[in-house]
């Protein structure tokens, strides 16, 4: 129980920062221009192809680098010549765009590295078991991921909180008219920071991509959760952001890791049930066949009972 | 009241012929289409073309009549089609006595019980926060169907057998042509609900709440009443769209009511036109007929949906609908003529274009997925060479030159649409 | 004779900020009243408290004795309180017959009605042309509410709020931003639509007001300091002071 116990939290965590990776970009963007993007998962999936592309010609370190760059350039020009574009026929145009063009990239990764898995892999490198704990094997590649994603956050905290860019993004964000009355060029400031949330995304593929399948799926496989992410969290709240990815990481890894199911449960109580009537389905329900619909039933119940989120503080 | 007063209400209550000329003509396009498209894939398609179109005008009270973003519509489709494939199971048992062409009736019912649940409380808002709680909702749905194996039959989804139960006049629907006739009547009956819903206290307090939902609650209405009047509305009409899929086509798997299906018809709905009654209609059409055909010649059908739609959104957000309906203006006036010629000069450049973006994109898929060697291709009936350098020559300049000759053709078009619209300077009496 | 709207102790606060402090006033039946009063004084969020756009921190609001304070809009308009807005507040897709109309269904009875058709409401869609007609929009009925002129879209704005025939009507600003003849044009139909009704209107130009109010309440610092006749409000020194003074000072 206690290996399963400390495996599981580690596990959670590690899916849980990668997660904030994502949110945090979805969230900043969310922040500054209003929109929610829906493609932010597809930038993701990008990076992980790109990665594999440039690794295989220069190896894994050099794709670490380069994928992010690659991404976060596509991510401005998305945001300059098409999001930019779209905002004059309001929200709903830019959120059903930023829709259609997570369709559209999918399509085209198909279009570019066909359907099939790619065979993307972390280096040889940190291909051994960092430790071994109750019997059980941490990989040493598992290890680096939480040490990317911690550096991303505290690097991303410092930008926000200390530098002089940091502040001006806060500003834009509080008050997008005033800071450009203060002679901030406020376009470039979004497009940049577009550009930086997808790059994040893009690193996080990057990172993901040999531990969790580089496929064309891979974006709709995160990219609704990421999105349960940042209104759990409170819209626009990079701290709701954080604390929800952990929550979101934890709650999938412990509801797949405890297997009970709901007869399980039933029998403390010396209840139990016929196991062939219609509803059947419902009595032998276990923990881990409803991990995935864990995050969806969060995200009704905090839209119903408190639709600001965790730590946000507006409502649209 | 003046004279001009009475004349303007009596112009609302026009004469019942010129109301009903549209519907009848719509009678006879639904009547005489499968004389004139008899094939198989003909009756195919316009099965599907049906289904689709009662799916994507009932996602239309919400997004264009109601204004709220559905990302989990399929959930009301999906719902429909498996408690209406369960029907046709147990009338197939005998459990019950029912006409199969009825089954669609509970399609709607699951579909009004489920958004008469969900409408109670992801209506309160509109805007990110109904569109989220859709997403969670479809999300939820497509994730429990995988789990309530019962219900939703797992990967494999439920079969049904339509040709059971009481027969109508000897017919048993097991011909495609019956089963046409059959979602012909359903989509004339739906079509006409849906549109007269539409002039009624409550569909035009849904476009007035679309409009600016603040204005409405000081005129009487609780937003989120008029809102949940039309989210129910819509989710009856899915349902039944649902449960014609699951006559048509005896079998309804988790893939009706996931993402992928709600991405689907949002996307007819938007490409046709939210705007318009009749958009998700054209939009439905057009769709299907994309998918029918275009998946005949090419596996990348989709890369092309999706990059009409993204370039639908960005630049013609009023959908095709509103394209057809920007000629009102000249036509009314006679002059869709002066466009003719302009269109023409533009057109055969932008099709060149258009004809080598697609060669492009055709030849290199080709080059990535053909076996190794094999570097003949056809496209469209011509065959050629994916690695020659001749065919990259022809390919680079039907791109470009087409692509230099549209750009120099704008002006003049511009110039003459100006024309075309110009309004009528000193014939005013003439033209009213 | 009974009152129309009773505010008693009226209060509303924005965070630590109190932009209502306590504000006492009646207003009778069929009366014409203004409330005048510098810019930030309160005026618009006196109304938005009246016609339940803002929810009250403290005190009451009545409607002819009964209290609203905190009842959604909706219900607040069922009960026979209509409404204008400073900032025009129509639906811009819609045409302005539709417009009219719209705001005439509820009082009509036709409540979420999905078994009526609104062409074949002949007494309905007749009422709407009159209101239409009262508001000079007559040749403009069927285009789109959106593109009309600044002045017709104000127009159009009180014909809204008055197209229901309730009993108690609120302008907020109804000549804001309007030309001269515009504004002459505007008494005229404010003075012919509110005939028999109680009019609370909120106003900027002193010429409207003192053409049309039987009685002015001054608004300062979100304290009513006097309420009075016209002419006696025109001689108040206190008013002077505190609102005219500082207008001219301007």
């Amino acid at each position: 129980m206690l290996e399963l116990i400390f495996f599981s939290l580690l596990n959670g965590i590690v899916t849980g920062l990668l997660l904030f990776m994502l949110a945090s970009g979805l969230t900043l963007i969310f922040s500054m221009m209003g929109v929610l993007n829906f493609a932010h998962a597809s930038f993701y999936m990008l990076g992980a192809y790109f990665a594999y592309t440039v690794s295989m010609y220069l190896g894994f370190w050099v794709g670490l680098f380069v994928a992010p760059v690659l991404v976060g350039l596509m991510g401005a020009v998305v945001e300059r010549y098409g999001l930019r574009y779209v905002h004059r026929w309001g929200h709903v145009a830019e959120l059903i765009f930023t829709f259609g063009l997570a369709f559209l990239i999918e399509e085209i990764v198909q279009f570019v590295w066909g359907k099939d898995t790619k065979a993307y892999h972390e280096p040889e490198i940190l291909q051994f078991p960092l430790f071994t704990f109750f019997g059980q094997n941490f990989p040493a590649y598992k290890a680096f991921m939480l040490l990317v994603s911690i550096a991303i956050f505290v690097v991303l905290l410092l930008i926000l909180t200390r530098s002089r860019i940091g502040l001006i993004i806060q500003a834009a964000i509080h008050k997008p008219n005033m800071t450009a009355m203060l002679g901030h060029n406020v376009p470039l400031v979004f497009m940049g920071v577009f550009g930086v949330g997808c790059a994040l995304a893009g690193l996080a593929g990057v990172i993901a991509g040999p531990a969790l399948g580089t496929f064309p799926g891979m974006a709709v496989v995160l990219g609704s959760i990421v999105f349960v992410i940042v209104v759990i969290g409170g819209l626009g709240s990079l701290t709701g952001a954080f604390v929800a990815s952990l929550l979101i990481g934890l709650l999938q890894t412990f509801a797949i890791a405890l297997d009970y199911s709901v007869n399980d449960f039933l029998h403390l109580f010396n209840i139990s049930f016929d196991a062939d009537g219609a509803l059947r389905d419902l009595w032998t329900l276990s923990l881990p066949q409803i991990a995935p619909i864990l995050p969806y039933l969060l995200l009704i119940l905090i839209l119903i009972f408190r639709p600001t989120g965790l730590f946000g503080n507006r409502e649209t | 009241m003046s004279e001009i007063t009475k004349s303007a209400v009596s112009e609302l209550s026009r004469p019942l012929r010129k109301t009903l000329m549209p519907w009848i003509g719509f009678v006879i396009l639904l009547l005489a289409l499968p004389n004139i498209f008899s094939s198989n894939v003909g009756l195919y398609t316009m099965n599907l073309m049906g289904i689709f179109i009662i799916f994507a005008l009932s996602y239309n009270m919400l997004l264009g009549q109601g204004g709220m973003l559905s990302f989990g519509h399929a959930v009301y489709f999906g719902l429909g089609g498996f408690m209406s494939v369960h029907f046709m199971n147990y009338i197939e048992d005998g459990l019950f006595v029912f006409p199969m062409y009825l089954v669609p009736i509970f399609g709607g019912i699951i579909g009004l019980v489920f958004a008469i649940i969900i409408g109670s409380f992801s209506t309160r808002r509109a805007g990110t926060v109904f569109a989220m709680i859709s997403l969670g909702v479809g999300e939820l749905m497509a994730a429990s169907s995988l789990i309530f194996v019962a219900f939703f039959g797992g990967e494999e989804g439920v079969s049904g057998d339509r040709t059971t139960g009481p027969e109508l006049a000897g017919i048993d629907f097991g011909k495609d042509i019956h089963i046409y006739y059959l979602i012909a009547a359903w989509v004339f009956v739906t079509v006409a609900l849906m549109y007269l819903f539409s002039r009624t206290p409550a569909g035009r307090m849904a476009n007035a709440v679309r409009d600016n939902a603040e204005r409405a609650e000081f005129i009487g209405y609780s937003q989120r009443k008029v809102r949940f009047v039309s989210f129910c509305a819509s989710g009856f009409f899915a349902g039944i769209a649902g449960g014609l899929f699951a006559l048509n086509f005896e079998i309804v798997t988790e893939e009706n009511l996931n993402a992928l299906t709600s991405g689907v018809v949002l996307l007819m709905a938007y490409i046709g036109g939210v705007g318009f009654f009749i958009g998700p209609i054209v939009g439905a059409v057009v769709f299907t007929l994309l998918q029918s055909i275009l998946s005949n010649y090419t596996d990348i059908w989709q890369l092309y949906v999706g990059i009409l739609f993204v370039l639908t959104v960005m630049y013609v957000p009023q959908g095709l609908t509103g394209i057809i309906m920007m000629h009102t203006a000249a036509w009314r006036m006679k002059r869709l003529g002066i466009l003719i010629l302009p269109y023409l000069r533009i057109g055969i450049p932008a099709l060149a274009m258009l004809a080598g973006i697609a060669a492009f994109l055709e030849t290199v898929h080709h080059m990535r997925t053909a076996v190794e060697g094999e570097t003949l291709m056809s496209l469209m009936g011509i065959e050629y060479d994916s690695h020659g350098i001749v065919t990259w020559i022809v390919i680079l300049v039907l791109t470009f030159v087409g692509g230099y000759l549209t750009r120099t053709q704008l002006p003049q078009l511009r110039e003459a649409w100006e024309t075309a619209n110009k309004p009528p300077a000193s014939t005013k009496g003439a033209a009213s | 004779m009974t009152a129309a709207i009773e505010l008693k102790g009226l209060r509303k606060s924005f965070g630590p900020t109190e932009i209502i402090r306590g504000v006492d006033l009646t207003i009778g039946e069929g009366e014409r009243h203004a409330i005048i009063g510098p810019n930030g004084a309160g005026k618009s969020t006196l109304f938005h408290l009246i016609s339940g756009r803002y929810s009250v921190s403290g005190g009451t609001v009545s409607l002819h004795g009964e209290n609203i304070s905190n009842l959604p809009p909706y219900e607040i308009y069922r009960k026979g309180l209509s409404r204008s807005f400073q900032v025009t507040n129509i639906f811009p897709n819609m045409s302005v017959f539709e417009n009219v109309r719209c705001g005439l269904m509820w009082v009509r009875d036709y409540k979420y009605s999905f078994w009526h058709l609104v062409d074949r409401q002949k007494e309905l869609n007749a009422r709407a042309m009159e209101v239409i007609e009262e508001i000079g929009l007559t040749s403009r009925r069927n285009i789109p509410a959106g593109v009309l002129t600044y002045a017709e879209q104000r127009a159009l704005e009180i014909g809204i709020a008055a197209a229901g025939g309730a009993d108690v009507i609120m302008l907020d600003e109804p000549t804001a931003g309007m030309s001269h003849s515009e504004t002459d044009q505007a008494i005229e139909l404010i003075r012919k639509i509110t005939v028999g009704k109680t009019l609370v209107m909120v106003e900027h130009d002193m010429g409207v007001v003192f053409d049309l109010a039987d009685r002015i309440s001054v608004l300062v610092y979100g304290e009513i300091i006097a309420s009075d006749t016209p002419e006696n409000i025109r001689n108040s020194k206190a008013v002077q002071e505190a609102y005219l003074g500082a207008e001219a000072e301007e």
